[in-house]
């Protein structure tokens, strides 16, 4: 199967929707002449024209709101944020208006928009512009909010998601435009809120999203040499959650590691471990444990930055301890 | 000035006033729960505005938009089953008083983040203009939006992009109980659209036949040219900022004098001297919307309330087909440790 980029995927998938549906179209900082500050959206300005790929001043309020206005009278905007902490200026656009349109209109409303760009750490760009905002936006009903890993994963969930006619908030990785991985040349989406296993394994659950899949598979190549097969479950969608999934392989390996990037406090792992604790509580052998970032602003100095996120020897750790081998 | 319109000006704005009066007494009793930002005394901005668009053109309003739902839809039962919180509400009991909607007839609903819908009023222009149809997009909200960020990106965006939308400030005179004059630092809200650019206007808010020459002539240019307003029309707010507002912050001369300037005693006026209709004529206007609005109280209180089973419905839209593709197409799984 032939590789493309992470960037090359979503670029790919937006190429594909805009050129399969007028109502498409791309707003956002950089989006067009610039080429993308990511260069995710290089080529479609020359592509689709300035109607379609749409430069905006920094105004981040304005223009998630401009495209949820779009959204509520039948186009189908994509709205790139240049980075997921910036989205934080739009934060009521997103929560109050986007999340909420559709249930205080009594169901006359809908909102078929999805914001995009990258989130998490980067490598040292310090407390504001890496963070991880996939908790913040989880937490409310009426987003769906997905954080592929894979470049299959994100083409095919980014075509979902802009045929979907909810909001949807997705969440690529920074660190992963570069990655390459297989993606099919036939047309193909993935469904919204259905995990995948990533790796099949017996002993251990790793529950990882985003970045932090590849802690979790260097971490379970590490385990191996050991003889510990873990299996990776990647929920890809946040929310909706496939809780079955997950449950389905903590029953099978009796043991859970939930690993992820941010903040611990009240973070999208705590409501993992609270429903694998909750229903699958009789297959448990030991109690689910989080790898998480630390609970801290990121640090600019490189050493530090380090120490805050998760990586393989604290993954490592804390499968040791739900095998009570450490 | 056509006779016809002139009494459908009045029997807009005395159905507003009389279904305002009507939901604070329901309040009062109980009834009606939450907050309740009613619109008396600001009647004729409302009714110009909206009675001198299209009804195809979009409307956006604030959490004080009753008025606004009443001139367009007009269906006074489903406005005060809303109140009520009943499931014949217009927002099926989810939204209360600042939330309307009735996307059917383009109301695009009250919004209740001071200043949150203005860059989604700049959306909806934005894809009028998408399109390349003709329908405008009219924005009300209050002087205090003036100072919020949303304001300034929203207005910003629709003059960069010549989008046909017109914004309609409904300066009362308040935000909430603080005075005009110690929140903005220029007299005028409609100072603030030069910087845009944006063509302005300021209009007697009281004077609902100015208010409509003016929205007529924004809404023109706006659909010929593609350029958005902004419209300051100049009103006072006769109660509280809502209902838990006793409004002691004004003295009882400035109520007095303002109350003189009731746009609807100011309307009957003309009517009577330009000999359209007689006091008879119009007191049977009222009437009639009296008799509407204790129709409509009494459909509220027979409604039934929201069924339970419904508490989960419409917070995400149904799954929808995928009209051409939906072939997922697995990658090969690494099969177990080691690989």
């Amino acid at each position: 199967m032939r590789e493309l980029s992470y960037r090359e995927a979503l670029r790919e998938a937006m190429a594909e929707e805009m050129e399969r549906d007028e109502r498409v179209f791309l707003m956002g900082e950089e989006v067009g002449h610039y080429n993308g500050a990511y260069k995710v959206s290089e080529g479609l300005l020359d592509r689709f024209g300035e109607r379609r790929v749409v430069d905006t001043p920094i105004a981040e309020t304005g223009f998630a709101g401009v495209g949820i206005g779009a959204a509520m009278v039948g186009l189908r905007p994509i709205i790139e944020f240049m980075t997921w902490n910036f989205s934080l200026c739009a934060f009521d656009q997103l929560v109050n208006n986007a999340a909420k349109l559709r249930y205080m209109s009594g169901g006359q409303i809908t909102l078929p928009i999805v914001f995009r760009g990258p989130g998490g750490a980067a490598h040292q760009l310090a407390a504001q512009h890496s963070q991880v905002v996939e908790n913040l936006y989880a937490y409310v009903p009426g987003l769906k909010v997905i954080a592929p890993a894979t470049p299959h994963d994100a083409k095919g969930l980014l075509k979902s998601a802009i045929r979907d006619d909810n909001p949807v908030v997705f969440i690529e990785s920074e660190v992963l435009y570069g990655r390459k991985g297989p993606v099919p040349e036939e047309d193909y989406v993935i469904p919204l809120g259905k995990g995948d296993v990533k790796r099949e394994g017996k002993d251990v659950t790793l529950v990882a999203w985003s970045k932090m899949l590849q802690v979790a598979q260097d971490a379970a190549t590490e385990l191996a040499k050991n003889g510990i097969e873990a299996e990776i479950i990647d929920p890809r969608t946040i929310r909706p959650l496939d809780e079955e999934l997950i449950l389905k392989s903590v029953r099978k390996t009796n043991r859970c590691v939930i690993i992820e990037e941010g903040w611990p406090f009240a973070g999208a792992g705590a409501e993992v471990a609270y429903r694998v604790t909750s229903k699958a509580f009789d297959y448990l052998d030991a109690p689910v444990r989080r790898v998480t970032g630390e609970d801290v602003p990121m640090p600019y100095a490189k050493n530090l930055e380090h120490l805050v996120l998760p990586n393989v020897e604290k993954v490592v750790a804390a499968v040791r301890q739900v095998l009570y081998r450490s | 000035m056509d006779r016809d319109v002139m009494l459908l000006l009045y029997r807009d704005m005395t159905r507003i006033r009389r279904f305002e009066e009507e939901a604070a007494r329901c309040y009062t009793r109980g009834k009606i729960g939450g907050f309740l930002h009613l619109y008396n005394g600001e009647e004729a901005v409302a009714v110009g505005s909206i009675l001198a668009v299209e009804p195809t053109d979009y409307i956006l309003a604030t959490y004080r938009e009753h008025a606004h739902y009443l001139v367009r839809v007009g269906d006074m039962n489903a406005a005060m089953a809303e109140l009520f919180g009943k499931a014949t509400g217009c927002s099926k009991g989810r939204g209360g008083s600042m939330h309307f909607f009735d996307v059917s007839k383009r109301f695009m609903g009250g919004h209740a983040i001071v200043g949150g819908h203005i860059p989604i009023a700049a959306g909806i222009a934005f894809a009028s203009k998408y399109r390349g149809d003709q329908d405008i997009t009219l924005c009300f909200f209050g002087e205090g939006t003036a100072n919020m960020g949303a304001f300034h990106e929203g207005m910003a965006l629709a003059a960069l992009w010549k989008l046909p939308v017109v914004f309609i400030c409904e300066n009362n005179m308040y935000s909430m109980g603080t005075p005009l004059y110690r929140t903005l630092a220029v007299g005028d809200v409609a100072v603030r659209a030069r910087g845009y650019p944006m063509a302005q206007e300021i209009v007697n808010g009281d004077d609902v036949l100015e208010v409509r020459e003016a929205v007529r002539r924004a809404a023109k240019r706006a659909r010929t040219e593609n350029l958005p307003i902004l419209i300051e029309a100049k009103t006072y707010r006769f109660r509280g900022h809502s209902m838990s507002d006793p409004a002691k912050y004004r003295t009882k001369e400035e109520v007095e004098e303002w109350l003189k300037r009731d746009p609807i005693r100011l309307l009957a006026d003309r009517i009577y001297d330009l000999g359209i209709a007689s006091e008879a004529q119009l007191k049977a206007i009222d009437d009639e919307a009296k008799h509407d609005v204790a129709e409509a109280v009494k459909f509220a209180e027979e409604s039934p309330t929201p069924a339970p089973e419904t508490l989960f419905d419409d917070i995400y839209a149904e799954e929808q087909p995928v009209p051409d593709v939906e072939k997922v197409v697995a990658l090969p799984r690494r099969a177990s440790a080691g690989a």
